[in-house]
Protein backbone atom coordinates (compact mmCIF):
# COMPACT_ATOMS: atom_id res chain seq x y z
CA UNK A 1 0.00 0.00 0.00
CA UNK A 2 2.34 2.19 1.15
CA UNK A 3 5.00 1.64 -1.83
CA UNK A 4 1.71 1.71 -3.97
CA UNK A 5 0.91 5.01 -3.06
CA UNK A 6 4.93 6.17 -3.51
CA UNK A 7 4.82 4.99 -7.29
CA UNK A 8 2.04 5.87 -8.06
CA UNK A 9 1.60 7.61 -11.47
CA UNK A 10 0.28 10.87 -12.01
CA UNK A 11 -2.31 11.85 -14.42
CA UNK A 12 0.33 12.50 -17.02
CA UNK A 13 1.72 8.70 -17.19
CA UNK A 14 -1.37 7.79 -18.79
CA UNK A 15 -1.13 7.27 -22.06
CA UNK A 16 -2.57 9.84 -24.11
CA UNK A 17 -3.79 8.30 -27.61
CA UNK A 18 -4.13 10.40 -30.41
CA UNK A 19 -4.68 7.39 -32.82
CA UNK A 20 -8.04 6.33 -31.21
CA UNK A 21 -11.21 8.81 -29.47
CA UNK A 22 -11.82 7.95 -25.88
CA UNK A 23 -15.06 6.09 -25.19
CA UNK A 24 -14.93 6.43 -21.49
CA UNK A 25 -13.03 9.50 -19.72
CA UNK A 26 -12.29 8.27 -15.69
CA UNK A 27 -11.40 11.21 -13.98
CA UNK A 28 -10.38 10.89 -10.12
CA UNK A 29 -12.69 7.96 -8.83
CA UNK A 30 -12.53 6.99 -5.88
CA UNK A 31 -15.27 4.20 -4.14
CA UNK A 32 -15.74 3.27 -0.66
CA UNK A 33 -17.68 0.66 0.55
CA UNK A 34 -18.96 2.15 3.64
CA UNK A 35 -15.93 3.21 5.62
CA UNK A 36 -13.27 1.79 3.45
CA UNK A 37 -11.52 3.10 0.33
CA UNK A 38 -11.58 0.53 -2.46
CA UNK A 39 -10.24 2.55 -5.22
CA UNK A 40 -8.21 5.69 -4.86
CA UNK A 41 -8.98 8.26 -7.19
CA UNK A 42 -7.99 6.32 -10.19
CA UNK A 43 -8.04 8.24 -13.93
CA UNK A 44 -7.81 6.91 -17.26
CA UNK A 45 -9.30 7.42 -20.77
CA UNK A 46 -10.67 4.12 -22.27
CA UNK A 47 -10.50 4.16 -26.13
CA UNK A 48 -12.83 3.20 -28.62
CA UNK A 49 -13.13 0.15 -30.36
CA UNK A 50 -10.40 -1.55 -28.73
CA UNK A 51 -10.20 -4.02 -25.71
CA UNK A 52 -8.60 -2.57 -22.61
CA UNK A 53 -7.54 -5.19 -20.21
CA UNK A 54 -7.62 -4.52 -16.27
CA UNK A 55 -5.70 -7.08 -14.26
CA UNK A 56 -3.84 -7.22 -10.67
CA UNK A 57 -4.35 -9.10 -7.48
CA UNK A 58 -7.59 -10.03 -5.79
CA UNK A 59 -8.74 -7.26 -4.06
CA UNK A 60 -6.86 -4.27 -6.08
CA UNK A 61 -10.10 -2.49 -6.82
CA UNK A 62 -10.37 -3.78 -10.44
CA UNK A 63 -13.98 -5.36 -10.28
CA UNK A 64 -15.16 -2.53 -8.08
CA UNK A 65 -14.16 -0.11 -10.93
CA UNK A 66 -15.39 -2.30 -13.61
CA UNK A 67 -18.94 -2.33 -12.00
CA UNK A 68 -19.14 1.35 -11.14
CA UNK A 69 -19.18 1.63 -15.30
CA UNK A 70 -22.85 0.70 -15.26
CA UNK A 71 -23.34 1.26 -11.95
CA UNK A 72 -23.86 -2.13 -10.65
CA UNK A 73 -22.41 -0.91 -7.60
CA UNK A 74 -25.63 0.81 -6.37
CA UNK A 75 -26.73 -3.11 -5.42
CA UNK A 76 -24.43 -3.03 -2.80
CA UNK A 77 -25.87 -1.23 0.42
CA UNK A 78 -23.36 1.54 1.42
CA UNK A 79 -21.04 1.88 -1.53
CA UNK A 80 -20.21 4.96 -2.71
CA UNK A 81 -17.89 6.68 -5.72
CA UNK A 82 -17.04 9.79 -6.06
CA UNK A 83 -15.12 11.60 -9.18
CA UNK A 84 -16.60 11.39 -12.89
CA UNK A 85 -16.76 9.06 -15.61
CA UNK A 86 -17.53 10.61 -18.49
CA UNK A 87 -19.29 8.98 -21.09
CA UNK A 88 -20.91 10.98 -24.42
CA UNK A 89 -20.74 14.25 -22.22
CA UNK A 90 -22.35 12.52 -19.61
CA UNK A 91 -21.45 11.98 -16.05
CA UNK A 92 -22.19 8.25 -15.29
CA UNK A 93 -21.84 8.74 -11.38
CA UNK A 94 -24.42 11.85 -11.70
CA UNK A 95 -27.96 11.34 -9.35
CA UNK A 96 -29.60 12.33 -12.64
CA UNK A 97 -28.46 9.79 -14.80
CA UNK A 98 -31.06 6.79 -15.83
CA UNK A 99 -29.45 3.93 -14.42
CA UNK A 100 -31.42 2.04 -17.02
CA UNK A 101 -30.63 3.37 -19.92
CA UNK A 102 -26.89 3.47 -19.20
CA UNK A 103 -27.13 -0.18 -18.93
CA UNK A 104 -28.72 -0.87 -22.13
CA UNK A 105 -25.17 1.34 -23.31
CA UNK A 106 -22.71 -0.24 -21.46
CA UNK A 107 -23.30 -3.85 -21.28
CA UNK A 108 -21.84 -6.62 -18.63
CA UNK A 109 -20.98 -10.11 -18.70
CA UNK A 110 -20.11 -11.69 -15.16
CA UNK A 111 -17.55 -14.33 -14.07
CA UNK A 112 -19.94 -16.93 -13.81
CA UNK A 113 -22.08 -18.06 -16.68
CA UNK A 114 -25.41 -16.76 -15.43
CA UNK A 115 -28.12 -17.53 -18.31
CA UNK A 116 -31.80 -17.28 -16.85
CA UNK A 117 -33.78 -20.34 -16.57
CA UNK A 118 -35.52 -20.00 -19.96
CA UNK A 119 -35.42 -21.31 -23.38
CA UNK A 120 -32.15 -20.21 -25.29
CA UNK A 121 -34.31 -18.21 -27.29
CA UNK A 122 -36.01 -16.28 -24.38
CA UNK A 123 -32.28 -15.88 -22.82
CA UNK A 124 -31.93 -13.09 -25.88
CA UNK A 125 -35.30 -11.83 -25.97
CA UNK A 126 -35.85 -11.51 -22.58
CA UNK A 127 -34.33 -7.98 -22.68
CA UNK A 128 -35.77 -6.71 -26.00
CA UNK A 129 -39.13 -7.79 -25.26
CA UNK A 130 -38.35 -5.09 -22.44
CA UNK A 131 -37.12 -2.43 -24.84
CA UNK A 132 -40.33 -2.89 -26.60
CA UNK A 133 -39.66 -5.33 -29.62
CA UNK A 134 -42.53 -7.37 -29.96
CA UNK A 135 -42.77 -8.28 -33.72
CA UNK A 136 -41.45 -12.20 -33.78
CA UNK A 137 -39.68 -11.94 -37.25
CA UNK A 138 -37.99 -8.73 -35.81
CA UNK A 139 -37.23 -11.19 -32.29
CA UNK A 140 -36.25 -14.12 -34.52
CA UNK A 141 -33.59 -11.68 -36.64
CA UNK A 142 -31.85 -10.19 -32.97
CA UNK A 143 -31.83 -13.68 -31.64
CA UNK A 144 -30.00 -15.39 -34.89
CA UNK A 145 -27.58 -12.00 -35.54
CA UNK A 146 -26.33 -12.08 -32.09
CA UNK A 147 -26.26 -15.69 -31.07
CA UNK A 148 -23.88 -15.67 -35.33
CA UNK A 149 -21.69 -12.82 -33.36
CA UNK A 150 -21.60 -14.85 -30.26
CA UNK A 151 -20.38 -17.51 -32.86
CA UNK A 152 -23.56 -20.17 -30.87
CA UNK A 153 -25.58 -19.86 -33.80
CA UNK A 154 -24.15 -23.29 -35.77
CA UNK A 155 -24.21 -25.20 -32.00
CA UNK A 156 -27.43 -24.53 -30.93
CA UNK A 157 -30.03 -23.10 -33.93
CA UNK A 158 -31.67 -26.60 -33.46
CA UNK A 159 -32.71 -25.95 -30.43
CA UNK A 160 -33.35 -22.55 -29.60
CA UNK A 161 -36.31 -23.49 -27.45
CA UNK A 162 -34.76 -26.03 -25.13
CA UNK A 163 -33.22 -25.02 -21.93
CA UNK A 164 -30.00 -22.81 -21.61
CA UNK A 165 -29.11 -24.13 -18.42
CA UNK A 166 -28.76 -27.62 -21.04
CA UNK A 167 -25.37 -25.89 -22.65
CA UNK A 168 -22.13 -26.28 -21.53
CA UNK A 169 -20.49 -24.25 -19.46
CA UNK A 170 -18.67 -22.41 -22.67
CA UNK A 171 -21.84 -22.40 -24.49
CA UNK A 172 -23.68 -20.47 -21.67
CA UNK A 173 -20.41 -17.52 -21.40
CA UNK A 174 -21.07 -17.13 -25.07
CA UNK A 175 -24.85 -17.00 -24.96
CA UNK A 176 -24.73 -14.55 -21.72
CA UNK A 177 -22.38 -12.56 -24.56
CA UNK A 178 -24.88 -12.65 -27.42
CA UNK A 179 -27.88 -11.66 -24.87
CA UNK A 180 -25.68 -8.57 -24.28
CA UNK A 181 -24.78 -8.46 -28.00
CA UNK A 182 -28.43 -7.90 -28.95
CA UNK A 183 -29.12 -4.70 -26.59
CA UNK A 184 -26.63 -3.38 -29.20
CA UNK A 185 -24.53 -1.24 -26.34
CA UNK A 186 -21.32 0.34 -27.00
CA UNK A 187 -19.14 -0.69 -24.05
CA UNK A 188 -18.86 -3.88 -22.54
CA UNK A 189 -17.88 -4.82 -19.57
CA UNK A 190 -16.66 -8.36 -19.30
CA UNK A 191 -15.66 -9.64 -15.29
CA UNK A 192 -13.18 -12.57 -15.40
CA UNK A 193 -15.20 -13.88 -18.26
CA UNK A 194 -13.75 -17.23 -18.71
CA UNK A 195 -12.49 -17.96 -15.73
CA UNK A 196 -15.04 -20.64 -14.95
CA UNK A 197 -14.42 -22.51 -18.75
CA UNK A 198 -12.21 -25.55 -19.88
CA UNK A 199 -9.01 -24.00 -22.10
CA UNK A 200 -11.32 -24.85 -25.23
CA UNK A 201 -14.17 -22.78 -24.36
CA UNK A 202 -11.70 -20.37 -22.83
CA UNK A 203 -10.26 -20.03 -26.57
CA UNK A 204 -13.69 -19.46 -28.10
CA UNK A 205 -14.78 -17.08 -25.86
CA UNK A 206 -10.78 -15.03 -26.65
CA UNK A 207 -11.45 -15.49 -30.10
CA UNK A 208 -14.85 -13.65 -29.96
CA UNK A 209 -13.80 -10.66 -27.59
CA UNK A 210 -10.72 -9.91 -30.42
CA UNK A 211 -13.75 -10.21 -32.92
CA UNK A 212 -15.96 -7.60 -30.96
CA UNK A 213 -14.03 -5.47 -30.96
CA UNK A 214 -14.49 -3.98 -33.83
CA UNK A 215 -18.20 -2.98 -33.14
CA UNK A 216 -17.68 -2.14 -29.53
CA UNK A 217 -15.29 -1.42 -27.02
CA UNK A 218 -14.50 -3.77 -24.34
CA UNK A 219 -12.93 -3.81 -21.20
CA UNK A 220 -12.08 -7.07 -19.50
CA UNK A 221 -10.89 -8.20 -16.20
CA UNK A 222 -8.98 -10.84 -16.35
CA UNK A 223 -6.11 -12.94 -13.81
CA UNK A 224 -4.75 -14.45 -16.90
CA UNK A 225 -1.77 -12.59 -18.02
CA UNK A 226 -1.99 -14.59 -21.09
CA UNK A 227 -5.05 -13.92 -22.40
CA UNK A 228 -4.63 -9.67 -21.07
CA UNK A 229 -1.35 -10.01 -23.61
CA UNK A 230 -3.46 -11.91 -26.13
CA UNK A 231 -6.36 -10.06 -26.61
CA UNK A 232 -5.81 -6.78 -25.20
CA UNK A 233 -4.46 -3.28 -26.59
CA UNK A 234 -4.26 -1.86 -23.66
CA UNK A 235 -3.61 -3.23 -20.44
CA UNK A 236 -4.01 -1.41 -16.57
CA UNK A 237 -2.05 -2.93 -13.56
CA UNK A 238 -4.24 -1.67 -10.54
CA UNK A 239 -3.06 -2.19 -6.86
CA UNK A 240 -4.72 -1.56 -3.22
CA UNK A 241 -6.98 0.09 -5.29
CA UNK A 242 -4.20 2.40 -7.12
CA UNK A 243 -3.75 2.25 -11.15
CA UNK A 244 0.12 1.70 -11.14
CA UNK A 245 1.09 1.51 -14.88
CA UNK A 246 -1.72 1.94 -17.66
CA UNK A 247 -0.18 1.63 -21.10
CA UNK A 248 0.14 -0.29 -24.34
CA UNK A 249 -0.09 -4.22 -23.56
CA UNK A 250 3.09 -4.56 -26.05
CA UNK A 251 4.63 -2.65 -23.40
CA UNK A 252 3.50 -3.48 -20.29
CA UNK A 253 4.32 -7.54 -21.18
CA UNK A 254 7.82 -6.55 -22.46
CA UNK A 255 8.64 -3.22 -20.89
CA UNK A 256 7.01 -2.25 -18.70
CA UNK A 257 7.97 1.15 -16.59
CA UNK A 258 7.02 0.15 -13.29
CA UNK A 259 8.62 -2.17 -10.95
CA UNK A 260 5.59 -3.61 -9.43
CA UNK A 261 4.14 -4.44 -12.87
CA UNK A 262 7.14 -6.32 -13.37
CA UNK A 263 7.06 -8.59 -10.57
CA UNK A 264 3.48 -8.63 -10.70
CA UNK A 265 3.42 -9.86 -14.39
CA UNK A 266 6.31 -11.89 -13.70
CA UNK A 267 4.72 -13.99 -10.91
CA UNK A 268 6.93 -13.00 -8.24
CA UNK A 269 3.35 -11.55 -6.13
CA UNK A 270 -0.11 -11.56 -6.34
CA UNK B 1 -18.08 -46.38 24.59
CA UNK B 2 -15.87 -46.00 20.83
CA UNK B 3 -17.46 -43.45 18.07
CA UNK B 4 -18.51 -45.98 15.97
CA UNK B 5 -21.24 -47.63 18.09
CA UNK B 6 -22.19 -43.99 19.36
CA UNK B 7 -23.05 -43.77 15.66
CA UNK B 8 -24.64 -46.51 15.78
CA UNK B 9 -26.93 -45.70 18.67
CA UNK B 10 -27.56 -42.17 16.85
CA UNK B 11 -28.76 -43.35 13.86
CA UNK B 12 -30.55 -46.23 15.81
CA UNK B 13 -32.75 -43.26 17.55
CA UNK B 14 -33.25 -41.08 14.79
CA UNK B 15 -34.55 -44.64 12.67
CA UNK B 16 -37.11 -44.62 15.54
CA UNK B 17 -37.87 -41.28 15.29
CA UNK B 18 -38.57 -41.42 11.75
CA UNK B 19 -40.18 -44.93 12.39
CA UNK B 20 -42.99 -43.16 14.89
CA UNK B 21 -43.68 -40.37 12.94
CA UNK B 22 -44.34 -42.56 9.81
CA UNK B 23 -46.28 -44.92 12.49
CA UNK B 24 -48.57 -42.26 13.54
CA UNK B 25 -49.24 -40.96 9.78
CA UNK B 26 -50.22 -44.50 8.81
CA UNK B 27 -52.18 -45.40 11.93
CA UNK B 28 -54.16 -41.88 11.30
CA UNK B 29 -54.59 -42.38 7.73
CA UNK B 30 -55.82 -46.10 8.08
CA UNK B 31 -58.55 -44.99 11.46
CA UNK B 32 -60.10 -42.28 9.09
CA UNK B 33 -60.46 -43.82 6.04
CA UNK B 34 -61.07 -47.75 7.70
CA UNK B 35 -64.01 -45.55 9.55
CA UNK B 36 -64.73 -43.02 6.52
CA UNK B 37 -64.76 -44.71 3.45
CA UNK B 38 -67.41 -47.28 4.06
CA UNK B 39 -69.69 -44.04 4.73
CA UNK B 40 -68.79 -42.33 2.00
CA UNK B 41 -71.26 -42.98 -1.14
CA UNK B 42 -72.68 -40.75 -4.09
CA UNK B 43 -75.56 -39.80 -2.16
CA UNK B 44 -73.47 -38.53 0.88
CA UNK B 45 -71.00 -36.46 -1.39
CA UNK B 46 -74.78 -34.64 -3.31
CA UNK B 47 -77.38 -34.44 -0.83
CA UNK B 48 -77.76 -31.53 1.29
CA UNK B 49 -76.98 -32.77 4.99
CA UNK B 50 -79.95 -33.41 7.45
CA UNK B 51 -80.48 -31.62 11.15
CA UNK B 52 -82.78 -34.37 12.55
CA UNK B 53 -83.39 -37.25 9.79
CA UNK B 54 -80.73 -39.67 9.46
CA UNK B 55 -79.04 -40.14 5.76
CA UNK B 56 -78.33 -36.90 5.37
CA UNK B 57 -75.37 -35.30 3.27
CA UNK B 58 -72.00 -33.00 3.00
CA UNK B 59 -72.54 -31.47 -0.34
CA UNK B 60 -72.67 -28.00 0.80
CA UNK B 61 -70.35 -28.38 2.99
CA UNK B 62 -67.85 -29.88 0.89
CA UNK B 63 -68.73 -27.09 -1.77
CA UNK B 64 -68.22 -24.55 0.70
CA UNK B 65 -65.35 -25.85 2.20
CA UNK B 66 -63.68 -25.78 -1.39
CA UNK B 67 -65.40 -21.80 -2.38
CA UNK B 68 -64.16 -20.53 1.35
CA UNK B 69 -60.80 -21.82 0.31
CA UNK B 70 -60.95 -20.55 -2.71
CA UNK B 71 -62.00 -16.52 -1.54
CA UNK B 72 -59.11 -16.55 1.14
CA UNK B 73 -56.80 -17.95 -1.54
CA UNK B 74 -57.93 -15.18 -3.60
CA UNK B 75 -57.36 -12.22 -1.15
CA UNK B 76 -54.12 -13.71 0.51
CA UNK B 77 -52.00 -15.13 -2.21
CA UNK B 78 -51.75 -11.88 -4.36
CA UNK B 79 -51.29 -9.37 -0.84
CA UNK B 80 -48.99 -12.10 0.45
CA UNK B 81 -46.37 -12.53 -2.37
CA UNK B 82 -46.59 -8.65 -2.83
CA UNK B 83 -45.46 -8.30 1.26
CA UNK B 84 -43.10 -11.44 0.71
CA UNK B 85 -41.78 -9.03 -2.66
CA UNK B 86 -41.84 -6.23 -0.40
CA UNK B 87 -39.84 -7.41 2.64
CA UNK B 88 -37.36 -8.89 0.16
CA UNK B 89 -36.41 -6.60 -2.59
CA UNK B 90 -38.05 -2.91 -1.09
CA UNK B 91 -37.20 -2.78 2.42
CA UNK B 92 -34.24 -1.09 3.21
CA UNK B 93 -32.48 -3.12 6.37
CA UNK B 94 -33.19 -1.60 9.76
CA UNK B 95 -35.49 -0.95 12.48
CA UNK B 96 -39.02 -0.24 11.01
CA UNK B 97 -38.40 -3.41 8.60
CA UNK B 98 -37.57 -5.33 11.84
CA UNK B 99 -40.60 -4.21 13.15
CA UNK B 100 -42.52 -4.87 10.30
CA UNK B 101 -41.00 -8.73 10.38
CA UNK B 102 -42.11 -9.07 14.38
CA UNK B 103 -45.08 -8.03 13.62
CA UNK B 104 -45.79 -10.54 10.59
CA UNK B 105 -44.03 -13.78 13.17
CA UNK B 106 -46.39 -12.97 16.02
CA UNK B 107 -49.65 -12.53 13.70
CA UNK B 108 -48.51 -15.92 12.29
CA UNK B 109 -48.46 -17.46 15.88
CA UNK B 110 -51.80 -16.22 17.29
CA UNK B 111 -54.32 -19.03 17.77
CA UNK B 112 -56.99 -19.58 15.38
CA UNK B 113 -59.46 -18.63 17.92
CA UNK B 114 -58.39 -15.72 18.62
CA UNK B 115 -58.73 -14.97 15.23
CA UNK B 116 -62.17 -16.22 15.10
CA UNK B 117 -63.45 -13.50 17.93
CA UNK B 118 -61.61 -10.92 16.07
CA UNK B 119 -62.91 -12.06 13.08
CA UNK B 120 -66.46 -11.51 14.89
CA UNK B 121 -65.99 -8.28 15.78
CA UNK B 122 -64.62 -6.85 12.67
CA UNK B 123 -65.86 -8.58 9.89
CA UNK B 124 -69.52 -9.92 11.01
CA UNK B 125 -70.36 -6.91 13.87
CA UNK B 126 -68.58 -4.17 12.89
CA UNK B 127 -69.60 -4.37 8.74
CA UNK B 128 -72.94 -5.43 9.59
CA UNK B 129 -72.52 -8.31 7.07
CA UNK B 130 -73.63 -11.22 9.67
CA UNK B 131 -71.81 -14.70 8.98
CA UNK B 132 -70.71 -14.66 5.89
CA UNK B 133 -68.49 -16.44 3.64
CA UNK B 134 -66.14 -13.22 3.05
CA UNK B 135 -65.56 -12.77 6.43
CA UNK B 136 -65.11 -16.39 6.82
CA UNK B 137 -62.46 -15.23 4.38
CA UNK B 138 -61.28 -12.31 6.33
CA UNK B 139 -60.61 -13.90 9.79
CA UNK B 140 -58.73 -16.44 7.64
CA UNK B 141 -56.31 -14.19 5.65
CA UNK B 142 -55.51 -12.40 8.57
CA UNK B 143 -53.81 -15.84 10.07
CA UNK B 144 -52.53 -17.40 6.31
CA UNK B 145 -51.08 -13.98 5.28
CA UNK B 146 -48.01 -13.88 7.30
CA UNK B 147 -46.92 -17.26 6.41
CA UNK B 148 -47.57 -16.43 2.46
CA UNK B 149 -45.63 -13.14 3.28
CA UNK B 150 -43.13 -14.88 5.03
CA UNK B 151 -42.65 -17.97 2.63
CA UNK B 152 -42.87 -15.59 -0.68
CA UNK B 153 -39.80 -13.48 0.87
CA UNK B 154 -37.77 -16.65 2.07
CA UNK B 155 -38.06 -17.99 -1.93
CA UNK B 156 -37.39 -14.74 -3.26
CA UNK B 157 -34.65 -14.30 -1.13
CA UNK B 158 -32.95 -17.94 -2.07
CA UNK B 159 -32.81 -16.59 -5.60
CA UNK B 160 -29.05 -16.53 -6.66
CA UNK B 161 -27.99 -12.70 -7.15
CA UNK B 162 -26.19 -13.52 -10.33
CA UNK B 163 -29.74 -13.99 -11.82
CA UNK B 164 -30.96 -10.40 -10.69
CA UNK B 165 -27.76 -8.87 -11.44
CA UNK B 166 -28.06 -10.35 -15.35
CA UNK B 167 -31.08 -8.83 -16.08
CA UNK B 168 -30.68 -5.43 -13.92
CA UNK B 169 -27.04 -5.46 -16.04
CA UNK B 170 -29.30 -5.34 -19.55
CA UNK B 171 -31.15 -2.28 -18.96
CA UNK B 172 -34.07 -3.96 -17.20
CA UNK B 173 -36.10 -1.98 -14.35
CA UNK B 174 -36.08 -3.67 -11.01
CA UNK B 175 -39.60 -4.34 -11.06
CA UNK B 176 -39.67 -5.52 -14.56
CA UNK B 177 -36.97 -8.19 -13.14
CA UNK B 178 -38.70 -8.84 -10.25
CA UNK B 179 -41.67 -9.91 -12.25
CA UNK B 180 -39.95 -12.23 -15.06
CA UNK B 181 -36.81 -13.20 -13.44
CA UNK B 182 -36.98 -13.58 -9.70
CA UNK B 183 -40.83 -14.64 -9.27
CA UNK B 184 -41.00 -17.37 -12.11
CA UNK B 185 -37.49 -18.67 -9.88
CA UNK B 186 -39.03 -18.31 -6.87
CA UNK B 187 -42.30 -20.03 -7.77
CA UNK B 188 -41.89 -23.10 -7.12
CA UNK B 189 -41.38 -22.38 -3.10
CA UNK B 190 -43.97 -20.10 -2.97
CA UNK B 191 -46.13 -22.36 -4.02
CA UNK B 192 -44.98 -24.81 -1.42
CA UNK B 193 -45.69 -22.20 1.33
CA UNK B 194 -49.61 -21.89 -0.62
CA UNK B 195 -50.28 -25.47 -0.62
CA UNK B 196 -49.24 -25.69 3.10
CA UNK B 197 -51.58 -22.46 4.22
CA UNK B 198 -54.35 -24.05 2.01
CA UNK B 199 -54.16 -27.09 4.36
CA UNK B 200 -54.81 -24.98 7.14
CA UNK B 201 -57.38 -22.99 5.44
CA UNK B 202 -59.22 -26.17 4.45
CA UNK B 203 -59.19 -28.01 7.94
CA UNK B 204 -59.50 -24.59 10.05
CA UNK B 205 -62.80 -25.01 12.11
CA UNK B 206 -61.75 -22.46 15.28
CA UNK B 207 -61.97 -19.14 13.01
CA UNK B 208 -64.70 -20.41 11.13
CA UNK B 209 -67.52 -20.67 13.50
CA UNK B 210 -67.30 -16.87 14.36
CA UNK B 211 -66.99 -15.57 11.29
CA UNK B 212 -68.90 -17.94 8.16
CA UNK B 213 -70.94 -19.61 10.70
CA UNK B 214 -72.86 -23.06 11.39
CA UNK B 215 -75.50 -22.72 8.67
CA UNK B 216 -75.88 -22.96 4.96
CA UNK B 217 -79.16 -21.67 3.18
CA UNK B 218 -80.85 -24.03 0.74
CA UNK B 219 -78.69 -23.20 -2.08
CA UNK B 220 -79.96 -23.87 -5.55
CA UNK B 221 -76.88 -25.21 -7.97
CA UNK B 222 -78.20 -23.68 -11.21
CA UNK B 223 -78.00 -20.23 -9.98
CA UNK B 224 -75.06 -18.71 -10.82
CA UNK B 225 -75.74 -15.39 -10.13
CA UNK B 226 -73.48 -14.32 -7.46
CA UNK B 227 -75.87 -11.62 -5.95
CA UNK B 228 -78.94 -13.72 -5.51
CA UNK B 229 -79.40 -15.40 -2.20
CA UNK B 230 -79.75 -18.94 -3.33
CA UNK B 231 -76.99 -19.03 -5.30
CA UNK B 232 -73.48 -21.32 -4.29
CA UNK B 233 -71.41 -18.13 -5.61
CA UNK B 234 -72.92 -15.41 -3.51
CA UNK B 235 -69.79 -14.12 -0.85
CA UNK B 236 -72.79 -12.61 1.28
CA UNK B 237 -73.90 -15.94 2.45
CA UNK B 238 -73.12 -17.71 5.63
CA UNK B 239 -71.60 -21.01 5.04
CA UNK B 240 -70.75 -24.13 6.94
CA UNK B 241 -67.41 -25.98 5.75
CA UNK B 242 -66.73 -29.57 6.24
CA UNK B 243 -64.50 -28.96 9.31
CA UNK B 244 -67.17 -26.94 11.22
CA UNK B 245 -69.76 -29.86 9.86
CA UNK B 246 -67.64 -32.23 12.00
CA UNK B 247 -67.28 -29.91 14.88
CA UNK B 248 -70.65 -29.37 15.29
CA UNK B 249 -72.68 -32.59 14.46
CA UNK B 250 -70.64 -33.92 17.54
CA UNK B 251 -71.22 -31.39 19.38
CA UNK B 252 -75.12 -30.38 19.04
CA UNK B 253 -75.79 -32.85 16.37
CA UNK B 254 -79.29 -33.89 16.45
CA UNK B 255 -79.35 -36.35 13.73
CA UNK B 256 -79.24 -40.20 14.75
CA UNK B 257 -76.30 -41.04 12.30
CA UNK B 258 -73.78 -38.58 14.12
CA UNK B 259 -70.76 -41.06 14.13
CA UNK B 260 -71.28 -42.24 10.44
CA UNK B 261 -71.60 -38.42 9.22
CA UNK B 262 -68.69 -37.55 10.94
CA UNK B 263 -66.32 -40.11 10.26
CA UNK B 264 -67.14 -40.07 6.41
CA UNK B 265 -66.98 -36.09 6.41
CA UNK B 266 -63.33 -36.54 8.21
CA UNK B 267 -62.44 -39.39 5.42
CA UNK B 268 -63.82 -36.92 2.55
CA UNK B 269 -61.74 -34.07 4.50
CA UNK B 270 -58.54 -35.64 4.58
CA UNK B 271 -59.00 -37.49 0.72
CA UNK B 272 -59.93 -34.10 -0.43
CA UNK B 273 -56.79 -32.21 1.14
CA UNK B 274 -54.42 -34.86 -0.30
CA UNK B 275 -56.16 -34.66 -4.00
CA UNK B 276 -55.75 -31.02 -3.44
CA UNK B 277 -51.85 -31.01 -2.73
CA UNK B 278 -51.19 -33.44 -5.76
CA UNK B 279 -52.95 -31.65 -7.83
CA UNK B 280 -51.62 -28.17 -6.88
CA UNK B 281 -48.00 -29.83 -7.02
CA UNK B 282 -48.86 -31.49 -10.29
CA UNK B 283 -50.26 -28.24 -12.32
CA UNK B 284 -47.25 -26.17 -10.22
CA UNK B 285 -43.91 -28.10 -11.88
CA UNK B 286 -46.47 -27.90 -15.55
CA UNK B 287 -46.19 -24.48 -15.27
CA UNK B 288 -42.34 -24.39 -13.89
CA UNK B 289 -41.40 -26.61 -16.88
CA UNK B 290 -43.30 -24.45 -19.13
CA UNK B 291 -41.54 -21.11 -18.05
CA UNK B 292 -37.83 -22.58 -17.65
CA UNK B 293 -38.36 -24.73 -20.94
CA UNK B 294 -37.32 -27.64 -19.29
CA UNK B 295 -38.50 -30.99 -20.51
Amino acid sequence: MVTATKERPVESKTVPSNRNQTILNVKNLEIFYGEKRAVNGISMAIEKNSVTALIGPSGCGKSTFLRSINRMNDLIPGARAEGEIIYEDLNILSEQINVVALRKEVGMVFQKPNPFPKSIYENITHALKFAGIRKKSELDKVVEESLQKAALWEEVKDRLYKSALSLSGGQQQRLCIARTIAMKPTVMLLDEPSSALDPISNGKVEDLIVELKKDYSIIIVTHNMQQASRISDKTAFFLSGDIIEYDLTEKIFTNPSMKKTEEYISGRFG
Amino acid sequence: MNSKSADRIASGIFYLIALIIILILVGLFYYILFNGLKNISLHFLTAPSSNIMAGGGIRDQLFNSFYVLFITMLIAVPLGIGGGIYMAEYAKPGKVTDIIRSCVEVLASLPSIVIGMFGLLMFVNLTGWGYTILGGALALTVFNLPVIVRVSEDAIRSVPRELKEASLALGITHWHTIKTVILPSAFPSILTGIILASGRVFGEAAALIFTAGLSTPRLDYANWNPFSATSPLNIFRPAETLAVHIWSVNTQGLIPDVEEVSSGAAAVLIISVLIFNLLARWIGSMIHRKITATK
